[in-house]
């Protein structure tokens, strides 16, 4: 039966403590908030707690001694009452202003969280995006984020107030009878018990069901990814029958869990009865014998209800509490990894040329380049960006031990147009993705105009060099934005002439709103090749000397690629480029084509030399071998 | 609005009965032991009267056993009640979806159609749970409550006639006040999750183009707003709890004093004033609950209402009563055709098409990306229905026959095709589930595909990952094409399913087809005029039309179109490989 294995998510820390000080440490700007938070939870608790006590002195004072007077004196009494009523009214607002305090804290810290793992997450190699997919990064902001809210408004208060709560009954107990506590402890031992073993096979299926869960939820999203392929087998009613076996096993384990999770209350609850019970009795024997007052009775009566109440909401809030901190875990450690390296010092720099030939910075946009070298005590040379690429002995792997690329040497000067040809897993992307260091070399040397690329700052490199990938990747915005996401600051004007350069602007216009349509959910609205034709349009108006072309035509029909060829041909005049195409009419015009075979070059030259070489590109171009 | 989705409960109604009975009686155990307590505090304690002390005690723990039993029956009635609930939702919604057609599916985003049946449906279990358990249990222990407390002394309970107002009006108001704060920030929510995706999606395009800092910004902004929806939403519901403290305590106080005044002039008891107190704590505690599940079913309406759009979505190709199940030659006529998707006040993608395949033919389809050469093909199987004018499989309009049937007799393998996680055989078995090993590895030798199958170390047994992420593009056409022939169809589509494989082979797929599918019409859409020229009629397509039809060679010589795509893939070919 298909149905992916998927990853079971931790649902219990490794090191709460640890991440508890973290979290705690994400909250240091509201410190000031969280000490009013400890005071006005100490104040709501104590009046919370004296609300019962005061039962006490206003049954032994003020009302037994006066039943049956004729005029009793209740001048005491409204003072009781009003003192009360003023205590109230402070734990009232003590309520609301945690409440209100701790809400403002939640929604800063998760604020501060969000945007650091998101600015953490841009400068994160792509590497890591390879190695985690797509649902398990999001689940981060999503899952992870949740619990984490749950436990910043809910838990840490709740907790608090509850152990807070339990140990000031527990005292206003052992004031009015310490004997009556005794009881109390043992009727806790029992409630622990209990609380312990429920949340024991609370645990056991929960960590079922979330298999459960990842079971039909994999066999969902494959299927329904599959759907179409479902209706054109009439494949329907094995499909249904095999979720419904999945769909069943769901169904068992999230009715144990959700059995074992609701009933802790009715028990809690109901146990505190019989405790008030047992309590009731011992202590009627207690006042017959040793003469206990009927208001410490009564009051230490109430005091047992109140009890239970917090040890249910702590044993509650416990899972939930695991459950953030595994995800604050997961948060945190992608805050951990590591960013790109980039110990490059030289920047690229908008360049111009005075009288005499030499370069120097300009503070505009001058179509010129130059690259900006430190020399050390402030002095700086300019050298003008080129656009010269040399490899020299490069190995590469993505992992260790499994090299993808071994020895390869190669040279693009300025303005020449090279291409790569070879089957799927021969290296070619991995080339490109070399020269705008998605990875870095560990064995040999890249050099642009002379200059090592790691001495390149990062950005500078990638900023010279404009990439179109086989999977154009469009944002939610306005065509007119997402071609602009190239180059920023380019005009309207300057958008319009890239697209008219790709041979974007026609299909464009017949867009209900022309360049202003929206774009929704990664462009689904438009066919992939008039996604292409937008990415090259992207990278027109980029403008920069170097030019990777990763398959980039490979959605569009022959007839449309012969048509965009001379906006191509205007694209690349004068700069370097690279081009990956599984089509060859699409390479053959290239200044020297390069065939690799497993991670090494089998042939080089132009397109009339391998032909007449009759090897390995005279067969693909034929049609001999096969190349995907 | 949650309501809608009752009926789909089936056999599981009987726990969603249950739980609420048992509900009721506990309430009911639980009103009445405060009156136990209250008596064992006025008669056995005042009295002194130990007998009567534990008399009232024993009870009150029977009582309390009872009420631990039936609360713990409760929570297993709702639990499976929901369980059940939620698992009868997810089936129909699944069932649904297996019945919709290629139309409905167009309608609903993938992950969108994913998220309904996971995360919607989750959200639903939960707020029906709550509803079961405390949409009872709430207003009877209101009622029941307010009857004890009137019991005990109705003069005292006119305080509720100031209290329970009170805390109805607050909550209501904080309760619809709440509700479309919340969903402003549920929008903002799903906008930010939004740009989470898309960056992660597009991670080397942002990278390329050094726009991370851009990409903060855009982030920096949207979870700005999500801070600021989320805080105006919380602030208003965070006013529950003080005022549930408000209203309690204001209650203890006049209780205390009236209670007291009521005491010492002998008209009540202290332990009644001790219920009494009790009861208070249960009247507003059910009053917090009911605009807890209010909030809950307000917040869970989106979820539900998508659900309900994925049941309520009609699926539009049916079959009509008494459907012909008797399919006999491959033969294809389209009759005046037009087809759109956005249906018949939409834009048409097809127009006019009249077109004759005879049973056996191999037709080829050429042209330029949307010309609608996909489009035109699914109209045979029936995987959309026209708009206009008709199409005609071996003789008989495609809405005649039962679907089965028809796309029994006509395989599909279409552009974008999936292979699912299991063994390579479990997957070509689609085509035929009882096809015998014989006749898989006769259609994977057909395809070209046995040799490559048997390269691998497990042969036909080797697990494929989700999507068939473990064979390279060309194997896994191949492997589609072979899961279609197995089907041993009358009529074969290719939609440009041989575009990852190398000329000769797919030369071979060609041949074999031929040889081995004799009688079979075979359809085949390429965007290689090598893939088509030896076929009987080359059909080529130019934006929804016919442009023209023929051989290869009168094509080569009258159609512009075709001459041009021909004459794209065949520059420098014929120079040069011929030097």
């Amino acid at each position: 039966m298909p149905g992916p294995k998927h990853a079971i998510r931790n649902i219990k820390p490794k090191n709460a403590l640890k991440t508890i000080k973290r979290i705690i440490s994400y909250m240091k700007p509201y410190r000031a908030h969280l000490i009013l938070v400890i005071v006005c939870v100490l104040i709501s608790v104590a009046s919370n707690i004296a609300a019962t006590y005061f039962l006490k002195p206003l049954f032994n004072r003020y009302i037994i001694p006066f039943i049956g007077q004729q005029n009793p004196n209740l001048s005491e009494f409204i003072r009781m009452i009003l003192i009360m009523g003023t205590i109230y009214v402070i734990g009232v607002l003590a309520t609301y202003g945690y409440n209100r305090l701790m809400v403002a804290v939640t929604t800063g810290t998760l604020y501060r969280i969000r945007t650091e793992l998101f600015s953490h997450m841009q400068t994160l190699p792509i590497r890591y995006f390879d190695t985690n997919t797509h649902g398990e990064l999001m689940s981060r902001y999503t899952n992870d984020t949740d619990a984490l809210r749950n436990m910043l408004s809910q838990s840490f208060v709740h907790v608090f107030q509850s152990m807070l709560t339990i140990s000031g009954v527990f005292t206003a107990m052992l004031l009015l009878s310490p004997l009556l506590t005794v009881i109390v402890v043992l009727m806790l031992f029992v409630m622990i018990i209990i609380v312990k073993k429920l949340g024991a096979k609370r645990g056991k299926y929960f960590r079922e069901r979330q298999m459960a869960v990842g079971k039909v939820n994999g066999y969902i999203e494959e299927l329904i990814e599959g759907q179409k392929v479902v209706k054109v087998f009439c494949h329907e009613n094995k499909v249904k029958a095999d979720f419904d076996k999945l769909n069943g096993e769901l169904f068992e384990a999230a009715k144990q869990a959700n059995t074992f999770a609701s009933m802790l209350r009715p028990i809690m609850g109901n146990l505190s009865y019989i405790h008030y019970s047992i309590t009731a009795i011992a202590g009627a024997v207690m006042s017959i014998t040793m003469g206990l007052d009927i208001g410490s009775l009564a009051s230490f009566l109430q005091y047992t209800r109140s009890f239970s109440q917090p040890v249910t909401m702590m044993s509650e809030q416990f899972n939930s509490i695991l459950m953030a901190l595994a995800g604050a875990e997961r948060i945190f450690d992608m805050l951990d990894q590591e960013p790109e390296t980039d110990e490059g010092f030289v920047t690229l720099v908008n360049a111009e040329k005075n009288e005499k030939g030499e370069i120097r910075e300009s503070a505009q946009r001058t179509g010129l380049w130059a690259w900006k070298i430190p020399e050390g005590g402030g002095v700086v040379a300019y050298k003008e960006v080129k656009g010269d690429i040399r490899f020299s002995n490069v190995v590469f792997g993505y992992e260790k031990n499994k090299t993808v690329l071994s020895g390869i040497t190669l040279y693009a000067k300025p303005g020449q147009k090279i291409a790569f040809v070879g089957s799927t897993g021969a290296g070619k992307t991995t080339v490109t993705n070399l020269i705008n260091r998605f990875y870095d070399v560990p064995d040999g040397a890249i050099l642009y105009d002379g200059i090592p690329i790691n001495n390149i700052k990062k950005q500078d490199l990638r900023r010279s060099l404009s990439m179109v990938l086989q999977d154009t990747h469009l944002f939610t915005g306005t065509v007119m934005e997402n071609i602009r996401y190239g180059r920023l600051d380019a005009t309207d004007e300057e958008v319009i002439e890239a697209a008219k350069l790709a041979n974007a602007d026609s299909f464009i216009r017949h867009l209900p709103q022309g360049y202003n349509t929206l774009l929704t959910a990664d462009g689904m609205n438009l066919s992939q090749g008039q996604r292409q034709l937008l990415a090259i349009a992207r990278a027109a108006v980029a403008d920069p000397p170097v030019l990777i072309l990763d398959e980039a035509t490979s959605s569009i029909d022959t007839r449309t690629e012969a048509l965009i060829e001379k906006g191509m041909d205007k694209l690349m005049e004068g700069r370097t480029v690279f081009v990956i195409a599984h089509r060859l009419s699409t390479v053959r015009n290239s200044n020297a084509i390069i065939v690799l075979e497993n991670g090494s070059i089998v042939e080089r030259g132009d397109h009339e030399n391998l032909i007449r070489q009759g090897g390995r590109y005279y067969q693909l171009y034929t049609g001999l071998l096969e190349l995907a | 609005m949650i309501r809608k989705l009752f009926p789909y409960i089936g056999k599981y109604k009987i726990y969603a009965i249950l739980a609420p009975i048992a509900v009721i009686v506990e309430v009911f155990l639980e009103v009445n032991i405060p009156r136990i307590m209250a008596k064992i505090v006025d008669i056995g304690i005042a009295n002194r009267n130990l007998d009567y002390i534990l008399k009232m005690g024993a009870m009150m723990i029977i009582m309390a056993l009872a009420s631990l039993i039936l609360g713990a029956l409760a929570a297993r009635f709702a639990s499976v009640a929901s369980s059940g609930f939620a698992k009868e939702i997810r089936r129909n919604m699944f069932y649904k979806i297996q019945d919709y057609s290629f139309a409905n599916m167009d309608k609903f985003p993938t992950s969108s159609l994913i998220t309904r049946l996971t995360t919607d449906v989750t959200n639903t279990q939960m707020t029906f749970m709550m509803m079961i358990r405390m949409m009872i249990r709430a207003p009877i222990m209101l009622i029941m409550a307010t009857f004890m407390a009137v019991s005990i002394n109705a003069r005292l309970s006119l305080v509720f006639m100031f209290a329970i107002p009170f805390m109805a009006i607050a909550l209501y108001f904080i309760a619809t006040r709440a509700y479309p704060k919340f969903r402003a920030m549920f929008k903002k929510l799903d906008r930010m999750n939004a740009v989470i995706q898309e960056n992660l999606i597009g991670i080397r395009v942002v990278k390329a183009f050094v726009r991370g800092e851009y990409e903060e910004e855009k982030f920096k902004d949207i979870a700005d707003q999500v801070r600021e929806t989320q805080l105006r939403a919380e602030r208003t519901v965070i006013w529950n709890m003080p005022i549930m403290q408000f209203a309690m305590y204001g209650c203890m106080l006049a209780i205390s004093w009236f209670g007291g005044n009521l005491i010492i002039s002998g008209n009540m008891l202290e332990g009644e004033l001790m219920g009494f107190i009790s009861y208070v704590t249960q009247i507003l505690m059910s009053l917090m609950m009911i605009s807890m599940v209010f909030v809950m079913l307000v917040i869970s309406r989106a979820s539900v209402s998508r659900i309900v759009e994925v049941m309520d979505e009609k699926p539009d190709i049916t079959e009509k009563p008494d459907p012909e199940v008797l399919l006999e030659d491959g033969s294809i006529r389209f009759e005046n055709v037009s087809f759109g998707y956005g249906g018949p006040d939409g834009n048409k993608v097809l127009e006019n098409i009249n077109l004759n395949i005879k049973s056996g033919e191999v037709a080829g389809i050429i042209g330029g990306t949307g010309s609608a050469k996909t489009t035109l093909v699914q109209l045979i199987p029936r995987l959309y229905d026209v708009i206009d004018g008709r199409v005609f499989v071996s003789g008989r309009d495609v809405r005649d026959y039962s679907l089965k049937t028809l796309r029994n007799a006509v395989a599909m393998v279409l552009q974008k095709n999936v292979l699912f996680s299991g063994t390579i055989k479990e997957n070509l078995k689609w085509g035929n589930e009882n096809a015998s090993d014989e006749e898989i590895i006769e259609a994977c030798k057909a395809a070209q595909a046995h040799d490559f199958i048997m390269s691998f170390p497990n042969g036909y047994d080797t697990v494929l990952g989700q999507g068939g992420v473990n064979v390279s593009g060309g194997q896994k056409q191949r492997l589609c094409i072979a899961r279609a022939l197995l089907k041993k169809p009358k009529i074969i589509i290719l939609d440009d399913s041989t575009s990852a494989v190398d000329t000769v082979t797919d030369a071979k797929i060609r041949e074999a087809l031929k040889k081995n599918l004799a009688g079979t019409t075979v359809i085949i859409i390429a965007q290689r005029i090598a893939s088509v020229i030896d076929a009987d009629k080359i059909i080529v397509m130019d934006d929804g039309k016919i442009n023209a039809i023929g051989s290869h060679k009168n094509l080569i010589e009258t159609n512009p179109i075709y001459r041009e795509v021909y004459e794209s893939q065949q520059e420098g070919v014929v120079e040069n490989a011929g030097a």
